[in-house]
């Protein structure tokens, strides 16, 4: 029999704020987290603007030992370790225990080894120096380095996975969770995402041309999804965390629950009928919003928000129209819907945790964010649906059913539907 | 150098590495850096490139498998920079 999942616990290092409180505050009020950098001037960059968490590394002493400090490197572990641990001890946990919590593991996601940090490695070796490396490279270079800090910080005994599968790699870190809690496998899991987009990860993508570079003088109005003068993404850093739980677990043990994961699906479009390695197939994308809407059990004319993917580029308008087939809702039946990018931007393999955070903070405090920058929306957006739809002000409304989706290269898409716990 | 005055060094190379500041203060020649410091094994390697770049020497891997002791790593050190 399925096991019922809930969401106990939350952490969050996003450009707009850093720990849960500054970032509910900050999606509350609209709050850009996005800025202008010399640095991407200098460097010759098109899109001269990003979202930067304001990370104080030094705060991580507090995460980990003072001995696994001395020698950490690379923000994305570092965002990760804080989020992770943050949403651990949100969720009524302490750290640092003696033995080993055979129930509990950890599914994590990331997108690429920093490059910064690969880079001292290439000079030393080059230079003939790899003696002088030292014991902490590999643990720090792994693809399972986050996972491997979270797990053993914690002491988790159950699967320890990490992931990778582009800007759906946190909804699909969620979703993985959530599926072993549900089989019995684990009866709690931390799951999340983390990226720090280097200046050599943002470099590719600013040869892409696909970056906003129309607003450097204007940051805060860079990232604009699903607006007539959105013209490219803005590459956004930071991580997302959450504790899923065994309901019964969770009841047991007297924690505070946030809201419930209710299903969810992961499929790709195998980059056929329109899809492509940057291009979403249709297809793909309806099959896996629908199928995830099953998978909840739930009536598509119940879900009261969309937390959509809407990086602001010209996918925007395809997204919204897959949306409208999927969920077979358009015009002024169609939900409202929100990007979390307008304020914090493309935060590639972390997107799909944080603005997981983003929708559980909506139920829990009973609100839709607003999308800022989307005072001119596409016209070809609101030929399938109202202007209503795309909320520009907070608005306090009852929120039951949230349905988050992320896309990603690849073609792989990933969906979940959360909803006000009862 | 005096193998006191290399040892009042080593304290500070070392310092990162442990967890037992006050047992780290009172060290001396027969302190064992794994079982008596409690560091982790594959950080000696850490403590080797950081002597190394103090002192700017290199100790071979050879004489680097041989510390275990403070006094091993100051017979090291000595050795090195004679």
């Amino acid at each position: 029999m399925n096991r019922r999942v809930v969401i106990t616990g939350l952490g969050v290092v996003s450009p707009n704020g850093v720990g849960i409180p500054a970032f509910l505050s900050a999606i509350r009020n609209g709050v850009s987290g996005i800025r202008y950098h010399q640095a991407y001037n200098d460097l010759h960059f098109n899109c001269q603007v990003a979202g930067m968490p304001e990370f104080e590394w030094e705060r991580l002493k507090a995460y980990v030992s003072e001995i696994t400090f001395h020698g950490l490197q690379g923000h994305a572990l570092g965002y990760g370790i804080m989020a992770a641990l943050d949403a651990w001890t949100d969720a009524g946990n302490a750290i640092g225990g003696k033995e080993t919590m055979w129930d509990a593991g950890c599914v994590f996601g990331s997108s690429v080894s920093e490059c910064e940090v690969v880079k001292k490695i290439y000079n030393r070796v080059d230079a003939g120096e790899a003696k002088k490396l030292g014991s902490r490279v590999i643990e720090q270079m792994m693809n399972s380095s986050i996972t491997a800090y979270i797990s053993g910080r914690l002491g988790l005994g159950n699967r320890i996975i990490a992931t990778s599968a582009a800007c759906a790699t946190g909804t699909q870190a969620i979703l993985m969770g959530f599926e072993y809690i549900r089989q019995g496998t684990a009866k709690r899991m931390v799951v999340g995402s983390s990226e720090h987009v280097d200046p050599y990860i943002f470099g590719a993508f600013d040869s892409m041309r696909i970056l906003s570079r129309k607003f450097n003088a204007m940051p805060e109005k860079a990232s604009r999804p699903m607006s007539q003068t959105a013209a490219g993404f803005v590459p956004g850093s930071g991580a997302g965390a959450l504790i899923l739980e065994d309901l019964d677990y969770a009841l047991g043990r007297g924690a505070r629950i946030y809201a419930e994961v209710l299903g969810g699906a992961c499929n790709s479009g195998g980059q056929r009928n329109g899809g492509s390695m940057t291009a979403p197939a249709s297809p793909g994308v309806i099959r896996c919003i629908k199928d995830a809407v099953k998978d909840a059990g739930i009536d598509p004319q119940a879900i009261d928000l969309i937390s959509g993917h809407l990086t602001a580029t010209a996918a925007d308008t395809m997204e919204i129209q897959n949306w409208c087939l999927a969920l077979d809702r358009n015009g002024r039946n169609f939900p409202p819907v929100n990007s979390l990018k307008s304020m914090i931007g493309h935060s590639l393999s972390a997107a799909g945790s944080i603005e997981s955070v983003a929708a559980v903070l909506q139920i829990v405090h009973q609100f839709i964010h607003p999308n800022i920058n989307l005072e001119d929306p596409n016209p070809e957006i609101l030929r399938q649906i109202d202007p209503d739809c795309l909320p520009v002000k907070m608005i306090e409304k009852e929120l039951k059913t949230v349905v988050k989706a992320n896309f990603g290269f690849g073609d792989v898409n990933a969906c979940l539907i959360f909803s006000k716990y009862n | 150098m005096e193998r006191r005055a290399i040892l009042e060094e080593l304290k500070k190379v070392l310092y990162p590495y442990t967890e037992n500041k006050e047992q780290l203060e009172n060290i001396d020649e027969n302190t064992n850096l794994v079982k008596d410091l409690k560091i982790n094994s594959a950080s000696l390697v850490d403590i080797i490139i950081d002597a190394e770049a103090k002192y700017t020497i290199e100790i071979d891997f050879d004489s680097a498998e041989r510390i275990i002791t403070v006094g091993d790593c100051i017979n090291a050190i000595a050795e090195k920079i004679k």
